[in-house]
């Protein structure tokens, strides 16, 4: 089994309104019950905005903080899952899944190491 | 037994060394591995067909010649610890392959290389990676040839090959068949892929002509090979149809000096009359299915154009009443620009000039040549040869804008 990162790519600014929001929410909630019970989840959660992101790197060898994001845009990491899967297509679709409960575009990418031999 | 001439095994290759690939794909589990191989079987064949004859069965002599000299290699990789090497041969182990299988299993064999299509146009995979990938392992065509004919540096092709089948290894594209719901859509991004390879040799806008004639060559025998694989798919046969009708012109379509020749001027008797016939077929046995596509009635539209005897004999209303079906299933401006044509030849040019002008194709130099040449068919030359300068003003084939001035300078005489 291959792992993959499933990342949601959220616009900044104000969440939708509560009754979209809270369908939305409890999409996420089935899909998560699907995955668990599927034996294809592994982790997955979603990110406070990304203005409460903190960024550290090397500056002529001292550790320097600022703030965050690390990337400006108008659109950022909103959350992600990483799942299991035979391969990419197995994967896309548990994508096309998490785009379609979330309404908002997913990247899906490898994880260089395989999932856990027990599997 | 006979000498085998080198032309002889070159067509073997074109023929058989997709299907070559695809086996050991599925045998080993790895592309660079099962291209390598099949390389290194027919370089065997090249040597030693000449003296020795062609062996019965061609295919299944380079997939087992090219299934040994692999595991040869995995082996000696293997005993030096080459992990990678050593989980290779076990996946091999228990994969058929050879003589016996292709003869036997010729089921299998065809689904490898439906399967290889598939993995080469993997919606993840940039278009100009699937074209690169397919022309490659399916086609055969060296990572030279194939920058050449899509002018692009060798180093730039080389590399756009190498980083796709990267990403088929670690991402893990499939080698396999979709699933039932994702087929439609995958089997429009094969197609897609063969009709750009098509129109990339048909458009001869630059690059090598004999290379770009390949080029269409390789996009019928792909056109055929997935038309055999999946006979039940009607857009399949249309774009084969397609390609064939509008290859069967291709001896017409320019003078000896190169120059362009427009469909009404065409000499018809050099249209290729095996190519419509088998084109027509097709269109017919798609129209008995009654479940028009996209492909499906472009390739109807051509095979109206290859009925008619003279240029004049054009069945004008059944295209226009084609592309009115095609703007129903596939609208663009570009259809309806199409479409606008054959309005002028059913209601005069004046009708196609009202929907020529609601267009927005400003940037496209075919609208500003089509509104020319019905500006000057309605009697307002000023106009036309205004349409004519912003149509060779946007193009960049040599060919074209002489063709464009030629009109414009029957313009001036008129």
């Amino acid at each position: 089994m291959k792992q993959y990162l499933l990342s949601i790519y959220q616009p900044d600014g104000d969440p939708p309104p509560p009754a979209v929001l809270d369908q939305i929410m409890s999409d996420l909630g089935a899909l998560r019950e699907e995955l668990e019970s599927a034996g294809a989840w592994v982790f997955g959660d979603g990110l406070h905005a990304a203005s409460t992101a903190t960024v550290v790197r090397l500056a002529d060898g001292d550790v320097l903080t600022c703030d965050g994001p690390y990337v400006e845009g108008k659109e950022h990491l909103g959350g992600v899952q990483i799942i299991k899967a035979a391969d990419l297509d197995e994967a896309l679709v548990w994508a096309g899944k998490l785009t379609r409960a979330s309404t908002l575009p997913v990247e899906v990418r490898p994880f260089q190491a395989e999932a856990g031999t027990a599997d | 037994m006979a000498a085998v001439e080198h032309s002889e095994i070159e067509r073997v290759f074109r023929a058989e060394f997709g299907r070559a690939v695809a086996v050991l794909v599925r045998v080993f589990g790895d592309i660079d591995v099962a291209e390598d191989a099949v390389q290194e079987a027919f370089a065997v064949a090249a040597a030693r067909w000449p003296s020795t004859g062609m062996p019965p069965s061609p295919a299944g002599w380079i997939i087992t010649t090219a299934r040994n000299r692999a595991i040869d290699r995995l082996r000696r990789e293997a005993s030096r610890d080459d992990r990678h090497a050593q989980a290779l041969l076990v996946h091999a182990r228990d994969e058929p392959a050879g003589e016996g299988a292709v003869r036997a299993g010729e089921g299998a064999v065809r689904d490898d290389r439906l399967r290889l299509i598939f993995t080469c146009c993997h919606p993840s995979l940039t278009p100009a990676a699937q074209v690169a990938l397919t022309l490659r392992l399916l086609g055969g065509l060296t990572t030279p040839e194939i920058a050449r004919a899509f002018l692009v540096a060798e180093p730039t092709m080389a590399q756009r090959i190498v980083r796709a089948k990267g990403k088929i290894r670690d991402a893990r594209i499939p080698y396999r068949v979709p699933s039932e719901a994702d087929l439609p859509v995958r089997v429009r991004a094969v197609l897609a892929v063969v009709y750009l390879i098509f129109n990339e040799g048909h458009s001869a806008s630059s690059g090598e002509r004999a290379l770009r004639e390949d080029l269409c060559a390789e996009a019928i025998r792909l056109g055929r090979l997935l038309a055999e694989l999946m006979p039940d798919e009607l857009e399949v046969i249309g774009l084969l149809a397609l390609m064939l009708l509008t290859e069967s012109r291709r001896r017409a379509r320019t003078t000896p000096a190169g120059a362009l020749v427009l469909l009404g001027d065409q000499d018809r008797g050099v249209w290729d009359p095996d190519l419509i016939a088998e084109g027509q077929a097709l269109v017919r046995q798609c129209l008995r299915r009654a479940h028009p596509g996209p492909y499906q009635v472009p390739a109807a539209i051509n095979a109206v154009h290859s009925d008619a005897a003279t240029a004049p004999d054009t069945d004008w209303r059944q295209i226009l009443a084609l592309y009115d079906q095609l703007m129903g299933l596939a609208p663009s401006p570009v259809v309806a620009l199409n479409r606008a044509v054959a309005l002028a030849e059913v209601d005069g040019p004046e009708a196609a000039l009202a929907l020529v002008e609601t267009l927005e194709l400003g940037g496209y130099h075919v609208f500003h040549a089509v509104r020319a040449d019905l500006l000057a068919r309605a009697g307002r030359g000023t106009e036309a040869a205004r349409a004519y300068e912003a149509a060779i003003a946007l193009t960049e084939n040599s060919r074209q804008r002489e063709l464009l001035e030629r009109r414009r300078g029957s313009l001036a005489r008129g």
